[in-house]
């Protein structure tokens, strides 16, 4: 019976992650809208809201073309790399006590290993399209993942040493007293900042760079396989969302309201923060980028678990 | 053309290099002109770059004709080509126009490259389209048309109508071989395969690529993500506009012109009928000049928005552009409402405006006026000064004043080194003079500064616009003249001698005085002139458009070398160009 519930479980998990992940297309498209003055896609359904169903039929029937010059196994491989990873990570997230498919005592380290994995699409994409520009992409999305997973794994261990566990339930029962953004508020910003660079969204989309790079290591990909990137890209912001919520905003924790609910709201205001990003922000350079993780982020993500271990041992707390 | 004609500029040039024989010329447009033999031309170029006291240091065009069908102006010493270079002095503000005569069996002249090197695109330019060739040329290659192409388009012995040409077909063999022929060969682009120790990458940016801004290539060689050389390719824009010039009535070459620049709509018409109006002596009366210069202000703003947008967009900053489209949306609005028409109104005419403005048209202007300056201030915090875009731009894509010069930028590009040439200033025209504005300069010289040269150029258009609307004068919009179009109607029905003229410059179109006329304006996006020369005919015999954006664009290496292709993005970004004026 057990293996039936965990079954359940998952289905309901995927069957509600993609739609998600496709009505957060509609939402960002909207929300952009609203935000720069136009109204965004407003004509299929009641305020366009199956707009990205319309899409998905489109790029459904589409060709599904593979260039003659791509490396073909690689080239079909790495869109289903790229989302099945970040789905993988979604077996550890805990939404509400009462839901958890796999409350594991590695729960943390499962999901760096995840989210290292993803960058493997990317760079299998960038380098098996056999384009330029795509490879441009690939090597940044290296050079940048390498950078960034260093000090989003360094920056997520004061909460590990705060909550002296890395089980995410547990990290989310420590947070009773108070939430970790508030002592742990570096890594907080750390760990977002490194968020965004991992999913590669604006100021963060060096790999993409559209202005720069076409459409950087996905510029041959079309279709299906070019939906499965983007589908992976909404996933890895929801993802994000919902690992900050449960380190650092108490994940289902919160008065009033059921646990699910205070965790989808948190989520949810974490991801239009995201957007509001990509409304707002300009990219920096690929080398100052790069000078900004090593240079700053790095050495801060250090200071921090530092400072962190230092006051835990002092103060026993 | 005799010796009597001697300007102090002449005198000062036959002691600078004795033994000079220049025979002066008189053009309508009242700049210094003089016929040098081809002999001549180098050391003369020489002593005016580099012997005189105030040198010539700017090459402003260089050009050619085909004199083989012309009819009219029998006193000039030519022959079958003529080569026309502009020259201009920033010390003296003075121009000078040096004219030499070829002949059809040695078409050649030496290069001025190693004098001005801006001379290099435009003799490119001459040698592609006229057939002329350069002597000691770095790189003479075809410019615009395709390096297959048969034959020199301008040469009045070329086709202008696809229906004087042999039917096009396309036979595989052919096609194989213009195949070929696009291939890429890094020698011919006098490129360096590889260097000693290392490969380099060549990366194709173009003519398909999202900051190219229109259809322009540029082949990079790359080391890692920095660039080694960069060549640009231009030629994919190319409509023949000049040719055109030569079929159309004087009439109906104004919506070309809109054309050319195709961001600053009636604002291209201005220098074409400036100078159709010097050949034909119009005098333009004051209401006509004052609507000039306001319609000419509302496409520089509505062309800087479009930079502003477009600039922000290309560091990566997603919004801007679309709050600078409301505002483009709202002036076009005004502009529809005053002209008919939104991006390419076609509105000015020989000697005026098609029609008066229509009634409000105030109140339109200064409702928009009023809630600009708001969002400007807007605008400025999300761009100018913002952190990321500081990083991405200061600095970035840097030249001095005397690189400027070397290279033929003008407008925003030159003000942006810390020189305060606006031709609205220095040489006003259209009645700019009446108008109280300031020229904003920046001291940088790179990418952030120029961008910041543009905003405030448009809050001293807004002031423009302002002024013209408080003081627009009453009076007619259109001159009394018989050369105007369409012609002066009101006593058509009276007497016959006003109805022929009538009659034929409705269905001719006018028939403008032999002669030869440059007029130019600080455009949009920097200095562009039209250069008529005219046989007395319906149409021109020769149509030159000097635009802004082809020098600048020859520039790119120079800022290229060096750059991460993200700078290079900036820096395209920051030069403001449409390729429709770069080729024409």
């Amino acid at each position: 019976m057990v293996e039936m519930e965990l079954l359940f479980k998952i289905s309901v998990l995927v069957l509600t992650l993609l739609p998600t992940a496709a009505l957060l297309v509609w939402l960002e498209r909207r929300l952009l809208g609203f935000w720069q003055e136009r109204y965004g896609p407003n004509r299929v359904g009641p305020f366009g809201i199956l707009q990205s169903l319309a899409d998905l039929i489109k790029i459904l029937f589409k060709h599904d073309w593979i260039p003659p010059f791509a490396d073909k196994p690689l080239f079909v491989l790495a869109p289903l790399i790229g989302a099945l990873a970040v789905m993988m990570s979604f077996v550890v997230v805990p939404l509400s006590p009462g839901w958890m498919i796999s409350d594991s005592h590695i729960g943390l380290l499962f999901f760096l290993a995840m989210t290292s994995l993803a960058v493997y699409a990317v760079l299998l994409a960038g380098w098996s399209s056999n384009n330029k520009y795509a490879l441009l992409g690939g090597m940044r999305a290296a050079a940048q993942t390498i950078c960034y997973e260093v000090f989003m794994g360094i920056a997520l261990l004061g909460v590990v040493i705060l909550a002296g566990s890395f089980r995410l339930s547990d990290i989310v029962e420590a947070q009773q007293e108070w939430w970790f953004v508030i002592p742990q508020f570096v890594g907080f910003a750390i760990f977002m900042i490194a968020g965004i660079a991992e999913s590669h969204r604006l100021p963060f989309d060096l790999p993409e760079a559209e202005t720069e790079l076409t459409g950087g290591f996905h510029t041959e990909y079309s279709g299906i396989k070019f939906a499965l990137f983007f589908l992976g890209e909404y996933l890895g912001i929801m993802l994000i969302s919902m690992m900050t919520t449960t380190l650092f905003l108490g994940g289902w924790l919160g008065p009033w309201l059921p646990p699910l609910v205070w965790f989808l709201l948190k989520t949810f205001v974490l991801i239009c923060f995201f957007i509001l990003l990509r409304a707002s922000l300009p990219r920096p350079r690929y080398d100052q980028l790069l000078a900004f993780g090593w240079k700053w982020m790095l050495p801060l993500a250090l200071v921090n678990l530092l400072v962190t271990a230092a006051l835990k041992l002092s103060g026993g707390t | 053309m005799s010796s009597a004609v001697t300007s102090p500029l002449h005198e000062e040039l036959g002691a600078a290099y004795p033994g000079l024989n220049l025979l002066p010329e008189t053009c309508a447009d009242g700049i210094d002109t003089f016929w040098v033999a081809r002999a001549q031309l180098l050391p003369l170029a020489e002593a005016l770059r580099f012997h005189l006291k105030k040198p010539f240091t700017f090459l402003y065009d260089l050009t050619a004709i085909d004199e083989t069908r012309r009819e009219f102006g029998f006193k000039q010493p030519r022959q079958d080509y003529t080569l026309v270079y502009l020259l201009r002095s920033y010390g003296r503000n003075h121009d000078i126009r040096l004219k030499v005569a070829l002949r059809e069996s040695d078409k050649q002249a030496p290069t001025v490259c190693s004098v001005w090197p801006n001379a290099n695109w435009y003799e490119r330019e001459v040698w592609d389209l006229f057939g002329i060739h350069f002597q000691g040329h770095p790189c003479l290659r075809r410019i615009m048309m395709p390096t297959t192409w048969q034959g020199h388009p301008l040469c009045k012995s070329h086709p202008a109508r696809a229906t004087e040409m042999g039917q096009y077909s396309l036979p595989d063999d052919i096609r194989d071989f213009e195949q070929e022929a696009l291939r890429f060969d890094p020698k011919a682009w006098g490129l360096e395969p590889s260097g000693r120790d290392e490969e380099f990458m060549w990366l194709n940016l173009g003519p398909n690529h999202p900051s190219v801004h229109g259809v322009f290539r540029i082949m990079l060689q790359l080391e890692g993500e920095q660039i080694v050389e960069a060549i640009p390719d231009i030629g994919y824009h190319h409509r023949g506009a000049e040719k055109m010039g030569e079929r159309q009535s004087w009439h109906s070459y104004i919506p070309y012109t809109d054309r050319i620049d195709y961001l600053g709509g009636v604002m291209n018409n201005l220098p074409y009928l400036m100078a159709v109006e010097k050949l034909a002596g119009i005098q333009v009366p004051e209401r006509a000049r004052v609507i000039r210069v306001m319609m000419c202000e509302i496409f520089r703003i509505l062309s800087h928005l479009l930079f502003y947008g477009t600039f922000a967009q290309d560091i990566g900053a997603l919004s801007p552009i679309f709050y600078m489209f409301v505002d483009r949306e709202k002036l076009f609005g005004i502009v529809e409402a005053i002209t008919g028409a939104r991006m390419h109104p076609s509105w000015f005419r020989i000697g005026g405006v098609t029609s008066d403005l229509p009634q409000g048209w105030d109140k339109l202007i200064l409702t928009w006026l009023d809630e600009m300056p708001k969002r400007l201030h807007d605008y400025d915090k999300m761009v100018m000064d913002n952190a990321l875009v500081k990083q991405r731009t200061v600095g970035v894509g840097r030249y001095d004043t005397a690189t400027a010069i070397e290279w033929g930028v003008t407008g925003p590009g030159l003000r942006a080194t810390g020189f305060d040439w606006d031709l609205r200033k220095k040489r006003p025209y259209s009645g700019y003079e009446n108008f109280d504005f300031e020229v904003p300069v920046a001291q940088g010289g790179d990418s952030y500064d120029r961008c910041k040269v543009r905003v405030e150029e448009i809050r001293q258009s807004m002031r423009i616009i302002r002024q013209c609307v408080k003081n627009m004068p009453s009076g007619p919009y259109k001159a009394e003249h018989a050369l105007t179009t369409p012609p002066v109607k009101d006593r058509t029905m009276q007497d016959i001698d006003t109805l022929i003229p009538h009659f034929l410059g409705v269905s001719w179109g006018p028939v403008i005085p032999p002669g030869e006329a440059m007029a130019e304006v600080e455009a949009t996006k920097g200095s562009n002139a039209y250069y008529l020369v005219s046989d007395g005919s319906t149409c021109s015999y020769r149509t030159h458009i000097r635009t802004p954006s082809f020098p600048h664009l020859q520039m790119i290496p120079v800022m290229a070398r060096g750059q991460m292709i993200s700078d290079l993005i900036a820096t395209l970004g920051s030069i403001d160009f449409v390729m429709a004026d770069v080729d024409r």
